[in-house]
């Protein structure tokens, strides 16, 4: 890696790059880093839980698929400045229009497909619109969005409605075994790590997102735009459009998130998705997004994701039953990672330590008459 | 100039005096909606205006109206000064509620879910209700001022957990107060025929009224709304002012959690003050304030607190259900906050010149 | 003082003094030149009128710039000098007149209208992205793409490419935000250069630069220059200006005052073109200006090695006498307003002591100055000033329910009767007192905020500004009223644009330049010359 090189034009310059790798690097090694640190000690903490095999590995994958699609959504609306909640509500919508619509076998079940995504893209859009367009804080509109998606929730039906069409489980429980990763099991058949349609599904996306968001336009205004709005809109980019289209994709992901866990949780049930939201922060933050914008990347949030999974996994083991303690640990989380990433960007900076959060938490200022340059 | 163009000159300026008077005045909005909604419901309800005693208690769709109003004006008043002093809105007030009514439940029943037995006394717990809910305003006003965070984001806090600290507080169960003078506050109090819902929103009303005129709270409150830059240079301390008002609307939500729990006669955690901050934020809305701060009118938003409720009461006699309800509130907050958006504005108000340099052309 | 024009010859030439085909003096490229001091500007804009609502930003503004020379643009307050710029750039159209490159009118309706004919723009605030590497910040917007993706390799050696071309010292895959503010501002000049620019705009790129950084930038500005490039350099900083450029176009209120070679224009000269004074003595009103009465009393208040850090204005000394008027002069930008906050304490000190009476005060906000017995009437009445949904009544009297705190509110009756008072005594044209102020004049306004803090009856007034956007009869009246209050045995410190104001009503002036107190003059100093030559800064004029 390069070394701290010395201006030629004045030899006193000096130069703050740090050794190897910038800032987001290292954030992304102490997420992955933690997550394995974490995986480790879960599997001689709870040998017999059989962390160490193959198959439980992979169905971390498995089980959130859905919280990937929906994390990688935020991922990018972060990325951008800006945030959606309504990611949760989003998810319950789409599960319980699934469940709707495959009751009683009305429709076919490769409809859900098209519903699925046309639900999120909807969402998108109008939220998009609202918030670039009309220039209305996203907080707002998304908690508005949020709060409309759980009463359509709750106007189509105010119970569980069971999903039994069955093409669409057989979708549900089909699995892709992967043959040479496998362990003994003691009676000696072979416990092979599998992957569901969904996980494929979502590692797709995720390449897909990765490709996009390192090369090509609409990627690289995303992080423009959300590192320096001004800037960006005065180096050309269409910043309107680059964050309305941030919004109708985090929507159509929320979408895809949905039919994703309704196939890994077939039902329709009112509190569906509850919460949802507040995973998908987590996931991001703790995958090195930053809640102010201009920094992440799919693959940290990748790993936040499994970091996710992994504490819904280890808290019962611990004997805390209660099923709002995951969240709660994970939030804890959510926050010393917004600490940690804080601590990094004032590192050097006069005045210390700032906790550092986005433009749509603080005050707008109600100051409108701004000073002008004067002539 | 034709004889034409002089009529047009002077049709338009009367109207827009006539405009600009009706529209000046914030009432006139808040109290046109209330008016809509009554004479709707006259129509609908011929026995509207019917008043009789009922075991001791006036009863009849007016005062069942007033009563129903009650928990949600306490809590509007907070929530003007929050929106007055900040221009952001506190969504943490039905928790606060359920928090500050678990705290004089969990007093007066000790650790007995359901008895009759006043375990402390009852001015002790309703005392120790309120100082929760002043510690929640507290928690608020300290994000806001000191971490400068905005009212909505850092009000989220207590809107997503208050609930389960209440049930922490509650022992995870619903509390039984059974003892008859619990119910004093929310229903009635034996031998006066006004619910003592009404007389308790009313005093309370009085109260705020007092604090703002009394003392220069009301100004510096407003003061600090509409320019803050202005406030600092003329001596006035912003986040005192701000953290102030988060204090006061934490007092008046555990206020209304108080008298909420006393109505039901059980602290039910989950349930207490549900969606009430949506109907404050239209209430405060409604009552002409606007939601960027500045300004307030405690009058307006009295108003509007009573016509959110007599339109809640109308749609639920209309078998709407309550969850369809928040659709539609979450529905007009959207076009509220659309509509008073400045690019909204400045989209109509050159839509507007359009218009009316239209009619000048015509007249040369 | 202007370069005589002689036939221009092929385009490209910019010679100063060139003998003729074959170059020999550096600055002339051109390719086929007739002789001696061909000038061709490039850039022509000619006779440029802007108006705004009510207001005549340019009028027949004239402007040439030539490839490689670096031109300042000077002017004061409204001069027109970012509207010109805004004209030039295709943010606003222009009303009248034209604008010629190389002798060819071109009409320039938007922002990449001006880009394509070579004109960028770097403005003051670094406008590049922190997050983004050095190589995207370069190319943002026009990566170099393979198979419509992105090349990243290429990108990075075309931005290792252009750096070392500019010798700026930085890597182009670290972060942005890894280097100085000075470097971040060299590589959006290199941006702006990238794109086949022939003449670049700074926008003040000095102002938040200290001397080391300002020298680097210098030196790629002569890299620029001698790379052909024409550069406009606009800066209120006198010595920068003197340093780097070769020729300064000053406006005032709109208009042309002149375009000037650098070498040919004394200091002197430029400041009072730039202030539009003619060097002459103006007669004084009747202002006791001897300082001396001042001998051996406690300042009423005193600054020792004060400052706010606000736009880097130096640490100061000042001393202000019970009983006197002191004015503050100097050029835009040279901190006057940024010097007097920092002693009322709207911008927090954070170096130095204030003593009031002689007692050390340690202000950490306002209301610890007002109960000092300070007043302070800020420059931006608008952002700063009014409230503006309140009623005249209630912005006369909050600074005094300020003092008096949250319990001890004024009855409603005492409001009226303080109202009523300085309406009268002030002369404020309002329906009533509870007509909400946003609904006054600008100038009834500022009347209104002078009341409001005559009501708190300072001891010490700092004034920004209090005349600006108000009527001449009540600008005198102003003037008077300050002179009343010395008399009554206040200080008053006095910031205005005219000098002519502040020459009626001080016996002291301080004089500041470059974010700097450079100078006090008293009595028989207090004229226009020698005003003109304490900002200047040189005896003579020259270097």
């Amino acid at each position: 890696m390069k070394d701290s090189k010395r201006s030629t034009i004045s030899g006193t310059e000096l130069l703050i790059k740090r050794n190897g790798l910038s800032k987001t690097g290292v954030l992304l090694l102490i997420t992955i880093s933690l997550f394995v640190l974490l995986y480790v000690i879960s599997s001689i903490l709870f040998a017999d839980s059989n962390f160490a095999k193959y198959s439980v590995f992979f169905n971390l994958f498995n089980n959130k698929a859905y919280l990937l699609m929906l994390a990688l959504g935020l991922t990018v609306v972060m990325i951008s400045g800006s945030i959606d909640i309504s990611v949760g509500g989003v998810t319950g919508l789409v599960s319980m229009v699934i469940a709707a619509m495959l009751m009683e076998g009305r429709v076919n079940a490769i409809w859900t497909i098209p519903v699925s995504l046309g639900i999120g893209l909807a969402f998108g859009i109008v939220q998009g619109f609202l918030v670039s367009y009309l220039e209305i804080q996203p907080f707002i509109v998304t908690l508005t969005g949020m709060f409309f998606a759980r009463g359509m929730i709750s106007v189509i039906n105010t119970k569980s409605v069971p999903i039994t069409d069955k093409l669409f489980m057989s979708w549900s429980s089909a699995k892709l075994h992967i043959p040479f990763l496998y362990n003994e099991r003691k009676n000696g058949t072979h416990d092979v790590a599998y992957l569901t349609p969904a996980a494929i599904v979502a590692i797709i996306v995720l390449i897909l997102l990765i490709i996009a968001l390192k090369k090509t336009k609409f990627g690289r205004s995303l992080y423009a735009i959300g590192g320096n709005t001004q800037s960006a809109l005065l180096m050309g980019i269409n910043v309107k459009r680059t964050k309305f289209m941030a919004h109708v994709l985090c929507g159509l992901l929320a979408g895809i998130g949905g039919l994703l866990y309704t196939l890994f949780a077939p039902s329709g049930n009112p509190g569906n998705g509850y919460g949802y939201e507040i995973d998908a922060i987590s996931s991001s933050v703790i995958g090195g997004a930053m809640l102010t914008g201009g920094v992440g990347l799919p693959i940290g949030t990748l790993f936040g994701v499994l970091i996710n999974a992994l504490i819904e996994r280890v808290v019962p083991l611990l004997g805390i039953v209660e099923a709002s303690w995951p969240r709660i640990i994970t939030s804890a989380f959510l926050f010393a990672f917004i600490v940690l990433q804080s601590v990094f960007a004032s590192a050097g900076i006069k005045g210390g330590f700032k906790l550092l959060l986005p433009e749509w938490t603080r005050f707008r200022s109600n100051n409108k008459y701004r000073r002008d340059l004067k002539s | 100039m034709s004889n034409f163009s002089n009529g047009n000159k002077a049709i338009k300026p009367a109207l827009k005096i006539i405009a600009k008077s009706l529209l000046s005045s914030r009432l006139t909005f808040s109290l046109a909606v209330l008016l809509v909604v009554v004479v709707q419901n006259i129509i609908t309800t011929p026995t509207f205006f019917n008043i009789s005693i009922t075991n001791g208690l006036i009863s009849g769709y007016i005062p069942d109206i007033l009563d129903e109003a009650s928990l949600l004006v306490i809590v509007t008043l907070g929530m003007t000064l929050v929106i007055a002093a900040t221009g952001g809105v506190d969504i943490s007030v039905g928790p606060v509620m359920a928090i500050a009514a678990g705290f004089c439940g969990l007093l007066l029943n000790g650790a007995e879910y359901r008895t009759e037995v006043f375990h402390s006394p009852y001015i002790l717990a309703l005392f120790v209700g309120l100082l929760g809910g002043a510690l929640c305003g507290v928690f608020n006003g300290f994000l806001v001022s000191g971490l400068k965070i905005q009212p909505m984001i850092a009000t989220l806090i207590l809107f997503t957990a208050g609930r389960s600290i209440s049930k922490q507080i509650t022992h995870g169960q619903t509390i039984y107060v059974m003892n008859p003078v619990f119910k004093w506050l929310g229903v009635q109090i034996p031998g006066v025929p006004i619910r003592t819902t009404i007389i308790v929103s009313t005093i309370i009303l009085i109260l705020v009224v007092l604090l703002t005129k009394l003392t220069s709270l009301g100004l510096y409150v407003q003061s600090v709304g509409i320019n803050g830059s202005s406030s600092r240079l003329v001596g006035l301390n912003s986040r005192a002012i701000k953290f102030m008002a988060f204090v006061i609307c934490g007092i008046l939500a555990g206020a209304a959690g108080l008298v909420g729990s006393s109505s039901l006669g059980s602290v039910n955690s989950g349930e207490l003050g549900w969606g009430i901050e949506m109907d404050a934020i239209l209430a405060v809305a409604l009552g002409g304030n606007m939601l960027g701060g500045g300004k307030f009118s405690i009058a307006g938003s009295v108003i509007g607190a009573y016509t959110i409720q007599a339109i809640t009461t109308t749609l639920y006699a209309m078998n709407v259900r309550a969850d369809q309800l928040s659709v539609f509130k979450a529905f007009i907050i959207i076009v509220i906050i659309v509509a008073s958006s400045d690019v909204f504005k400045g989209k109509i108000k050159r839509l507007s010149l359009k218009v009316f340099s239209k009619n000048v052309s015509v007249g040369g | 003082m202007d370069i005589a024009k002689h036939e221009q010859n092929s385009p490209g030439c910019i010679g100063e003094q060139c003998s003729g085909s074959g170059t020999t003096s550096p600055g002339c490229m051109g390719e086929q030149c007739s002789g001696s001091g061909t000038t061709s500007p490039s850039l022509t804009m000619t006779g440029i009128g802007k108006s705004f609502p009510g207001v005549r930003a340019l009028n027949n503004v004239d402007f040439k710039l030539r490839r490689g020379e670096i031109h300042a643009l000077m002017g004061e307050n409204g001069a027109g000098k970012s509207t010109l710029v805004k004209v030039l750039t295709g943010v606003y159209p222009m009303d009248e007149g034209s604008v010629r490159l190389d002798g060819n009118p071109v009409a320039i309706h938007s922002t990449q209208d001006a880009q394509k004919h070579g004109i960028s723009t770097v403005y003051q605030e670094v406008n590049l992205c922190w997050n983004l590497t050095v190589a995207e910040n370069l190319f943002l917007g026009r990566e170099p793409r393979t198979m419509g993706f992105i090349d990243w390799g290429k990108m990075n050696r075309k931005a290792a490419g252009l750096l070392q071309e500019l010798k700026i010292s930085a890597d182009p895959t670290a972060q942005l935000d890894s280097y100085s503010i000075a470097i971040q501002q060299m590589i959006a000049i290199a941006r702006a250069v990238n794109t086949e620019c022939k003449f670049l705009i700074l926008d003040e790129p000095t102002s938040s630069l200290d001397a080391d950084e300002v020298k680097k930038l210098f030196t790629l500005m002569s890299q620029l220059k001698d790379n052909g490039v024409g550069i406009i350099f606009i800066t209120h900083f006198l010595e920068q200006a003197y340093e780097i450029c070769d020729r300064i176009t000053v406006l005032r209120n709109g208009e042309l005052v002149g375009e000037y070679e650098v070498e040919n224009l004394p200091r002197l000269e430029l400041v009072t073109k730039m202030m539009g004074k003619e060097i002459e003595n103006l007669s004084d009103l009747n202002v006791d200006k001897d300082e001396s009465r001042f001998e051996g009393e406690v300042p009423v208040m005193e600054a020792r090695d004060l400052s706010s850090g606000a736009s880097k204005v130096a640490p100061f000394d000042l001393k202000m006498y019970k009983g006197e008027v002191v004015s503050f002069s100097g050029l835009l930008g040279s901190g006057r307003s940024e010097l007097v906050r920092a002693i009322y304490g709207a911008d927090k000190a954070v170096q130095g002591q204030l003593f009031i009476k002689g007692k050390r005060a340690r202000i950490k906000k306002p209301l610890d100055a007002m109960k000092q017995g300070m007043a302070y009437l800020p420059e931006d009445r608008k952002a700063e000033g009014i409230f503006a949904d309140l009623s005249v009544r209630e912005n006369i009297i909050i600074a005094l329910q300020a003092k008096h705190g949250l319990l001890k509110r004024l009855t409603r009756k005492e409001m009226e009767k303080y109202a009523d008072e300085y309406i009268k005594l002030l002369n404020i044209k309002t329906a009533n007192i509870e007509t909400p102020i946003k609904s006054l004049s600008g100038g009834n306004q500022q009347k209104v905020i002078l009341a409001r803090w005559l009501l708190t009856n300072p001891e010490f007034m700092i004034l920004d500004e209090p005349t600006r956007g108000i009527d001449v009869g009540t600008k005198t009246e102003i003037q008077k009223l300050i002179l009343k209050l010395a008399g009554e045995g206040k200080s008053v410190a006095f910031i205005s644009s005219e000098m002519d104001e502040m020459l009626r009503t001080c016996s002291r002036m301080v004089v500041m330049r470059d974010r700097c107190k450079v100078g006090e003059l008293t009595q028989a100093e207090l004229n226009q010359s020698t005003i003109m030559r304490t900002i200047a800064g040189r005896e003579d004029g020259n270097e």
